[in-house]
């Protein structure tokens, strides 16, 4: 029985990290994208296009890596076209990202039309990584995973020492919180708006490929199932910081894995009411995150949201 | 030497371009002067201005030079050229000689020149050494805080401007913030330091420390373009002052031949009407009484701490103080716009705590918000529109449900006549107005109501010496009418020219209150910066002339 007990929590804890991952890349790029004070609502579509654009490389080359830099490529077109809308024409920035929204999840249902139901050839196994994994519960839960799973590791820990330890990340910050302070100095405002845009959704699009390439190898119209809208809530959750964003992403994820065990468990909660649970998880997250801070007005970039102009 | 200061001694009003033209002849002359800056027949168009028409401008190592002029004269136009944030439309720059492009901010700090804008440019939730470091190239990537802490502290203690190297800028006072930003520009290497206004954030004493550091500064070489609208500024610090009016240069002189009468005739293009006229009529009984009311700020913190005062009618009360110290909650309490959380409002004996705004209007208040376009005015509305939107509940504007147009537009029409509103026609939107017309047809509107107590913040700020008279004629003219005048501002002319009792405020409490046969300038500044209260007890208590 306590065998039984140990084994259910040990397999929930792992499913958590898995189905926290997507999430968290994407969450890690709009956390980017707006400390560099530009509000990118188009995660949904995002992930979408990086999924299926993923799925097609993966199937037609075989190669892993060629699909997940796909992912990216194409993550980073949609979010450079978020960029030129609200950067250069000073597009209303939700405006921007609804639409792209929108794109995002009409061109990734056409493009992949032809590969609905077809398996892929590679997919992302866990790879158990040595004496690590043997761990206690914690081993199985962080360590015996896929590799794109411990990339998010690295990367949280890269993004944390650029945003409180180096130049360019002060200066992206500058440019989220007073771009008329960072223009005075000589920064350029419209090319790190840019390029952290652009960044944000080549990890957004990564984050839709581990969808389709390793947590359901496979392509399903609208796999992202709201995950984007999630990762949304879940910047500000993080109070844009990456460390939080990683406690975040698995609490989401632990919330659904759990409700996925549950039912498979025959408990006689109704299927309908367990899936819910991560959408209602997240508003009662995000009531109880900003009910907290906005007496403070802590974690949001000043300037987020406001398009800059010279003159 | 010959400098355009003997041309400029008799320039009158009217010859001001000129003498101007005769004062550069004057400087080419003596061109070896090694000038750091110099400035030439600078143009720069914003859409329907002209903001700088052909302006020359040299700068000497080691002075420091005031640019002086009114409110959209150009000053703050043509130093945002100099420090490579607006490109010009024509002219010349040269840097010790030298043809220079200053196609942005990065290419004038390196040329050595560093600005200090009117509103601050610091990142509030950076610390004062990240936002010292911030937009230099070194170190390139990582960046070790410890290492610029020390080097921030080491540099702003010669200077000595003190500052905590480690204290985020939200926490620190507006003088302080200011002292971070002349650290900044220290830190690039800047000798030519351009300040904005500096003054207009300070008290009287801490804008004496900064021209201590100012005069430093000049003994380490370093060259100063210091931009105000005080004459007394200009007479205390400056070496040389230009005189900037509509756009144009229109003198330099050395200090020793400028006086106060002739810079502000080279300035305003014209005499300056003289004292403001009938002084007082007898208070009359008490209209506004606040007592001991206290009221959370935008952040949850509070920021009005138990505030007792009084108003008469026919009593103009001054509210005097550095900005941020409780001024606009003040005003907002009162108006209803803020939750008191402690203490009582009464109007004329009436309570009107924590009433609605609406409420409050029809007891008879006046407002007129710091934020004019904003929270007095509609901006996209038309002239009509925004004259009647405190009025268009009752008659003769309102007919039922409806609005009856045409004694709208009467209404509308009368106030643009009786204070002479400059606009071009009724319908048009409110934001094509100037600056000195909104504010004009703002306190028309305020004061059509009949107020009993009229509450004005900042009401002349930003204007043109020609409408801010104008605005204090009505005050004047509206106190000898009897009506209680609440009247916040941040200039301490203004005050001791309309004031009939001042109450200093700081941190949220009224520090003291002074009367008009007290003034004095030293103590309100001390009481401004929290360090002294108005013993006296004269001004505070004034039980003799409520009952
Ligand atoms: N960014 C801008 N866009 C349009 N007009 C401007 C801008 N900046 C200044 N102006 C106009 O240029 C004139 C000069 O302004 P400014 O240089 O700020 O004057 P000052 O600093 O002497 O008060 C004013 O009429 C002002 O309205
Ligand atoms: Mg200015």
């Amino acid at each position: 029985m306590e065998q039984t007990a140990m084994a259910f929590v040990t397999s929930v804890l792992s499913a958590a990290v898995a189905a926290g991952t997507p999430i968290l890349y994407a969450a890690l790029g709009e956390v980017l994208t707006e400390r560099s004070g530009i509000l990118n609502l188009s995660l949904e579509g995002t992930m979408l296009v990086g999924a299926v654009s993923g799925f097609l490389v993966a199937v037609r080359t075989g190669n892993l890596v060629a699909g997940v830099a796909a992912a990216a490529v194409a993550g980073g077109l949609i979010a450079a076209l978020h960029a030129f809308l609200t950067v250069t024409l000073k597009v209303n920035q939700v405006v921007s990202g609804l639409s792209l929204t929108l794109f995002g999840t009409g061109v990734s249902g056409y493009l992949g039309k032809p590969v609905i139901g077809v398996p892929t050839p590679v997919s992302f196994k866990p790879v158990a990584v040595p004496a690590l994994a043997r761990i206690p519960i914690l081993g199985d839960m962080l360590f015996n995973q896929d590799l794109l799973v411990y990339a998010s590791y690295v990367l949280v820990a890269a993004l944390w020492l650029f945003f409180y330890r180096t130049r360019p990340g002060l200066h992206m910050q500058s440019v989220g919180e007073s771009p008329e302070t960072a223009d005075a100095l000589g920064i350029n405002v419209f090319a790190t708006r840019y390029a952290y845009t652009i960044i944000g959704g080549m990890l957004t699009g990564i984050g839709g490929a581990y969808l389709s390439l390793a947590y359901a190898p496979s392509w399903i119209e609208y796999m992202t199932a709201g995950r984007g809208w999630i990762a949304i809530a879940l910047v500000i959750f993080a109070i844009w910081n990456p460390l939080r964003a990683v406690l975040g992403a698995y609490l989401f994820g632990g919330v659904d894995a759990l409700g996925f065990r549950i039912q498979v468990l025959g408990a006689i909660i109704p299927s309908f009411f367990l899936k819910m649970m991560p959408y209602v998880f997240t508003i009662a997250v995000l009531i109880f995150a900003t009910a907290r801070s906005r007496n403070y007005r802590i974690g949001a970039p000043a300037a987020l949201g406001l398009p800059y102009e010279r003159e | 030497m010959l400098s355009g200061s003997s041309t400029g001694v008799s320039v009158d009003a009217g010859a001001g371009t000129a003498a101007a033209a005769a004062a550069n002849a004057g400087v080419d002359a003596d061109a070896d002067a090694a000038y750091v800056v110099e400035m030439r027949d600078i143009t720069k168009r914003f859409p329907g201005v002209l903001a700088n028409d052909r302006i020359s401008f040299q700068v000497r190592a080691g002075e420091v030079h005031a640019l002086l002029g009114e409110n959209g004269a150009g000053k703050s136009t043509l130093m945002n050229i100099l420090s490579g944030l607006y490109r010009p439309d024509g002219g010349e720059i040269l840097v010790r000689g030298r043809r220079v492009h200053l196609g942005s901010p990065r290419h004038a700090i390196a040329a050595g020149i560093g600005m200090v804008h009117q509103h601050f440019r610091l990142v509030q939730s950076f610390t004062v050494a990240q936002n010292v470091t911030l937009g230099m190239s070194k170190p390139r990537f990582v960046l070790n805080m410890r290492a610029i802490e020390d080097d921030v502290a080491r540099l702003s203690s010669s200077y000595g401007l003190q500052t905590d190297p480690r204290a985020k800028i939200w926490q620190l006072s507006v003088g302080e913030q200011q002292r971070v930003e002349i650290v900044k520009m220290l830190y690039r290497g800047a000798d030519v330091l351009i300040l904005d206004e500096p003054t207009a954030v300070l008290t009287p004493q801490e804008a004496r420390d900064l021209f201590t550091t100012l005069n430093r500064m000049k003994q380490a070489g370093r060259s100063i373009i210091f931009i105000t609208h005080k004459l007394d500024e200009v007479m205390e610090v400056a070496d040389r002052v230009t005189v900037l009016r509509d756009g144009r240069a229109i003198a330099t002189l050395d200090r020793k031949d400028a006086t106060p009468g002739l810079l502000a005739s080279l300035m305003v293009g014209r005499e300056v009407g003289g004292a403001v006229p009938g002084k007082k009529a007898a208070c009359g009984d008490c209209v506004l009484r606040i007592s001991s009311v206290s009221a959370l700020g935008d952040r949850g913190t509070l920021s009005l701490r138990s505030v007792s005062l009084e108003v008469a009618a026919g009593e103009i009360v001054g509210i005097a103080g550095v900005a941020g110290n409780g001024q606009r909650e003040l005003a907002e309490v009162i108006t209803g716009l803020r939750r008191v959380q402690e203490g009582r409002i009464l109007l004329r004996g009436a309570d009107i705590t924590n009433r609605t705004p609406l409420e409050i209007i029809r007891c008879g208040v006046g407002h007129i918000p710091e934020d004019r376009l904003g929270t007095g005015m509609v901006p996209n509305l038309s002239i009509v529109d925004n004259v009647i939107l405190k009025s268009y509940r009752s008659r003769p504007v309102a007919r039922g449900p409806f609005i009856h147009a045409k004694a709208a537009r009467e209404h509308a029409d009368n106030l643009v006549r009786r204070f002479q509103v400059k606009a071009a026609g009724l319908d048009r939107p409110i934001r094509l107005l100037s600056g000195g017309n909104s504010q004009k047809l703002l306190l028309a509107r305020e004061i059509s109501a009949n107020p009993g107590l009229l509450v004005a913040v900042h009401p002349t700020r930003g204007l043109d010496i020609g409408a801010a008279e104008a605005i204090h004629h009505v005050l004047i003219e509206q106190r000898n009418r009897g009506v209680a005048i609440l009247l916040i501002s941040e200039d301490l002319e203004e005050l001791a020219a309309l004031a009939d009792r001042v109450a200093v405020m700081f941190a949220g409490r009224v520090m003291g209150v002074l009367r008009r046969d007290e003034w004095d300038i030293e103590r309100i500044g001390l009481m401004m910066a929290g360090s002294a209260t108005a013993d006296t007890g004269h001004g505070a208590d004034k039980g003799d002339r409520v009952s």
